[in-house]
């Protein structure tokens, strides 16, 4: 009989407190050369832990080296493969790019150096607003958010002060014109940031095309209380908006403001800008547009732009230039809404941004757009036959079907995600946009090539094949994996976050 | 065929509401439940709330996603079933019975006769399935 002395990366990896070896640790101590302080003295008996750290792992260095190394190599990543997640925008961030960010330069400058020796970096910063500012067409721009929706409730106290200045401020705090109007399309933060700056949020329903409905916001904006629009283009749908133009006079003309949430921004770049199409505020997503890293902790950056007329909002301290080749912090905005973020942002995400559009340039981002979108079309064109696609128009950067052929024999849309891990992709984004019942959202980015794509519309036709003929198969996916399907009710309901070592023998 | 009983008024937005006296008990119908999939959370108001018509009252969280209750009528809170605090799973299961959710004293008993019947409610979920 053989024993193995660990388990194959292939096989399960016990738990770090499983591991654990009574008196194993992962340090050793030069003896003491000075005199010991009694520990009373330090930190008095009341607030020390008495239980000689109960529970907490007993583990040597390559203990814990080879326990995280092994769980590493079971992460699904965008350098793996294809990550077809709406909305998300997964694509490829490129080694050149985390190059850049790791110049001595750069990495090691401390936020709080002078002005004097940070000229490099705030030019790099003041450069990526001019690049972003001339790809949205607005005026001015912060880097400061951290994140998509830290950008976006920047871009909402905008309004709110912007509003607060022209109309004063309503009763007990609240703004005077209190309604933002948010489609049901919407991203979920959407209505969160707005309630957090104070509105009421009210709902623009979508046509059955998946448009905004013109006469529903017409009629909303007739009641005159209306703050802003939160819109977001191509919405989550995949679609554009057609009337974009007109949906930004409707609430201009009621006295109100438009924002855009960028998520989806990889559709437009190099095409078409947000403010030539009325748009006043938007937020944009580095993480997700401009190939720097996504999940995984990122850190993400979600910068905020707007009109001139918005500008003296934004965020301080704002880098400006100050004559001929250089740089400085500008704080003297009276106006602004203050700080968002401790110093300018997530500033290693701003390189990559930069290196990225540098390296592209113009003709590369819009061929990039172009290659995002037309990725889109051929799996529209490829799962229409095989998946329910519930609108006509042709997407823009993803697409959305639904399980409702293959709900008829009893294969959900969290079936075909799970079984989709059994042909080796990650799924797509699933049950997102709300308005869609049982929602496919597909999203391949411009980083996978033809050969990737024909082998996803394959796995997507051969789930749709299986669904019709063997559906216990795609019902009980995965098959493949590590382990199988997960009770995801049982884990929500009745989550274990912790490890108790009397709970070994029961888990076991 | 999702379960819809004859004796409840019903909300386009999914709600039922049992009226007796001035008082209306209020929950999720089968069909939404059955669309939401297995229920992990629902966060009801406060006794004393006053609700509005359409408004929302409380939130209901599935494994797929988080959706709004919205109130069939306007009314005062009275009562909440606290027990889904600790059982969310009763909304899949017993949807009309121990997944009730909250009790409100009606504000405007004429606003129950704008609400659907369970024929009416039943045509109503067909046609939004099709």
């Amino acid at each position: 009989m053989i024993t193995k002395a660990t388990t194959h990366i292939t096989q399960n990896e016990a738990l770090i407190f499983e591991r654990s070896q009574p008196g194993r640790k992962g340090y050793m101590l030069p003896a003491l050369d000075v005199d010991e302080t009694p520990m009373d003295e330090l930190l008095p008996a009341a607030f020390r832990r008495s239980d000689d750290l109960e529970g907490v792992p007993e583990v040597s260095e390559v203990d814990v080296v080879r326990h995280f190394t092994r769980i590493s190599t079971w992460n699904y990543n965008i350098d793996l493969g294809m990550y077809p997640l709406g909305s998300c925008t997964m694509k490829y961030n490129s080694r050149l790019n985390e190059r850049v960010a790791r110049i001595k330069g750069f990495a090691n400058l401390h936020p709080l150096a002078s002005e004097e020796d940070s000229q490099g970096a705030l030019q790099l910063l003041y450069e990526l607003q001019q690049h972003l500012s001339e790809i949205t067409g607005l005026a001015a721009v912060s880097l400061q958010p951290a994140a998509g929706a830290h950008g976006e409730m920047t871009g909402v106290m905008i309004i709110r002060a912007f509003l607060d200045a022209r109309d004063g401020v309503g009763e007990g705090d609240r703004p005077r014109r209190h309604v933002m109007l948010i489609p049901d399309s919407a991203h979920g933060t959407n209505p969160a940031s707005a309630h957090l700056s104070g509105f009421t949020v009210k709902t623009v329903r979508s046509t059955p095309e998946g448009q905004t409905d013109l006469d529903a916001l017409r009629e909303l904006c007739a009641a005159g209380d209306v703050a802003g629009l939160m819109l977001t283009n191509p919405n989550t749908v995949g679609l554009f908006e057609r009337n974009i133009r007109e949906i930004c006079r409707i609430v201009h003309d009621a006295g109100g403001l438009v924002y855009m949430d960028g998520a989806n921004m990889n559709a437009l770049v190099g095409w078409a800008r947000p403010g030539d199409m009325g748009v006043d505020v938007i937020h944009l997503n580095l993480h997700k547009t401009f190939s720097t890293p996504h999940g995984g902790g990122g850190p993400g950056s979600g910068p905020c732009c707007c009109t001139k007329e918005l500008e003296p909002y934004l965020p301080v301290p704002r880098v400006v230039r100050a004559g001929e080749d250089r740089y400085k912090l500008d704080f003297d905005y009276p106006k602004t809404i203050g700080r968002v973020k401790a110093f300018y942002g997530n500033f290693g995400m701003a390189v990559r941004a930069l290196s990225y559009i540098e390296t592209h340039g113009a003709d590369g981002l819009r061929e990039a757009t172009e290659a995002a979108v037309l990725n889109a079309r051929v799996i529209a064109h490829g799962l229409a036959g095989d998946y329910h696609k519930p609108f006509d128009d042709p997407p823009m950067h993803e697409v959305v079907f639904t399980d409702k052929r293959q709900a008829r024999k009893g294969v959900h849309t969290l079936d075909i995600a799970k079984r989709l891990i059994d042909y080796g992709f990650h799924p797509m984004t699933i049950y997102f946009p709300l308005i869609v019942q049982g929602a496919m959202l597909i999203e391949p980015t411009e980083s996978v090539g033809r050969q990737e794509i024909q082998q996803f519309i394959e796995a997507m036709r051969a789930i749709a094949r299986e669904a019709e003929e063997t559906p216990d198969l795609v019902t009980n996916a995965p098959h493949t994996t590590r382990i199988g399907r997960l009770d995801e009710a049982a884990a929500a309901r009745k989550p274990v976050l912790r490890w108790r070592p009397e709970e070994k023998a029961a888990v076991a | 065929m999702a379960d819809i009983p004859d004796d409840l008024h019903y909300s386009k937005d999914h709600e039922w509401i049992r009226v007796e006296g001035d008082t209306g008990t209020v929950g999720i119908t089968d069909h939404a439940q059955n669309q939401l999939g297995d229920i992990v959370y629902v966060e009801l108001p406060r006794v004393g709330d006053s609700l509005e018509a359409g408004g929302v009252f409380g939130q209901v969280e599935s494994v797929k996603a988080a959706n709004d209750l919205y109130s069939p009528v306007s009314g005062e809170v009275t009562e909440l079933n606290e027990t889904l605090n600790d059982d969310p799973e009763q909304v899949n299961k017993d949807p009309y019975g121990a997944a009730w959710m909250l009790r409100l004293r009606l504000k405007d008993a004429g606003e129950v006769d704008k609400l659907m019947n369970a024929a009416e409610y039943e045509d109503y979920t067909k046609k939004i399935t099709e």
